[in-house]
């Protein structure tokens, strides 16, 4: 435990969580979360990107890890780790996701990567406009919005889990 | 016709729809994970205004924060008073951020590109 322990505090995380999450979860993480800008007197800019962000990742993972491919226990639960650096935030999430789905999640942010600022705009309002939603509200934007509030690449990777499936790691990083 | 109020909470916004005044306020934050459900009477009484005698409408917005999730909600509202302006009625909306708040700037700006009803931005040092 130790070892868990000094390794979470040399990495600076401020929070980390590993386990189903719910609805109720998701608020207190956030809670907490604002708290701990408060508390360290983070500059507003660095307050609204960190709880923006945080905000997509956290139902990204809300949505996916309530699919019907990974209904089994250990494969819903996700991760979320938030690291205080020098100059800004890291927020990091894992979660499984179905071999299948690899390919085209890739693809996707491999795309969105190489985008400009304003390419990545344009795209948000065609996909803001497109009338499209999924079954559970969401409206394929949560990338777009991670990518143009970081205003950096997104770094992200998969790593085979068991035959079915992938475990997806995604990491922004968020400076003022 | 009522007026439509719903308290604020963790992850939804404040809305204080004024029937009477034509006044509508959406403040606070909207980061429900799933916000078609919050936003259906909202929409549905945009519908109820459309066809009322009510021919001034201006909506206020002030939120602090709002997730992607309402963002396609937002638009939606945003569409309802398009066509309340198409039945000859005067629609429009006036979006508060605070002044060092780009983010929130660009979103709007974002809004107000893809909408045909006149957007007004307002800057504030607080909301």
């Amino acid at each position: 435990m130790i070892e868990v322990y000094e390794d979470l505090d040399k990495r600076n995380v401020v929070l980390s969580f590993k386990g189903n999450i719910t609805d109720e979860l998701l608020t207190s993480i956030l809670h907490v979360i604002e708290q701990k800008l408060e508390r360290y007197n983070e500059p507003k800019q660095i307050k609204r990107k960190v709880f923006n962000v945080l905000v997509e990742c956290l139902q990204n993972l809300y949505l996916h890890s309530n699919d019907e491919e990974v209904v089994e226990e250990e494969k819903s639960s996700v991760m979320v780790m938030v690291a205080k650096l020098d100059d800004g935030y890291n927020i990091l999430t894992g979660n499984v996701i179905p071999k299948e789905n690899v390919e085209t999640l890739s693809k996707r942010l491999v795309n969105i990567n190489q985008l400009s600022h304003t390419e990545l705009k344009e795209l948000y309002i065609e996909t803001l406009t497109d009338g499209k939603r999924s079954a559970k509200g969401g409206g394929g934007l949560g990338f777009l919005e991670i990518a143009r509030k970081s205003k950096r690449k997104l770094e992200f990777g998969f790593v085979p889990f068991d035959d079915k499936s992938s475990f997806f790691s995604l990491n922004v990083k968020i400076t003022q | 016709m009522e007026d439509l109020i719903i308290k604020g909470e963790a992850k939804t916004p404040t809305i204080n729809f004024d029937s009477e005044s034509g006044e509508l306020l959406i403040s606070g934050r909207s980061i429900p994970e799933n916000s078609i459900e919050f936003y259906k009477p909202i929409i549905e009484w945009l519908e109820e205004i459309k066809v009322s005698n009510k021919e001034k409408i201006v909506l206020d917005i002030k939120l602090e924060y709002f997730n992607t999730s309402s963002s396609k909600c937002i638009l939606d509202v945003f569409k309802k008073l398009e066509e309340i302006r198409t039945v000859g009625k005067d629609a429009s909306i006036r979006w508060y951020f605070e002044s060092d708040d780009e983010d929130m700037e660009e979103a709007a700006q974002d809004f107000s590109a893809i909408i045909k009803v006149p957007l007004e931005l307002i800057t504030v040092e607080e909301l």
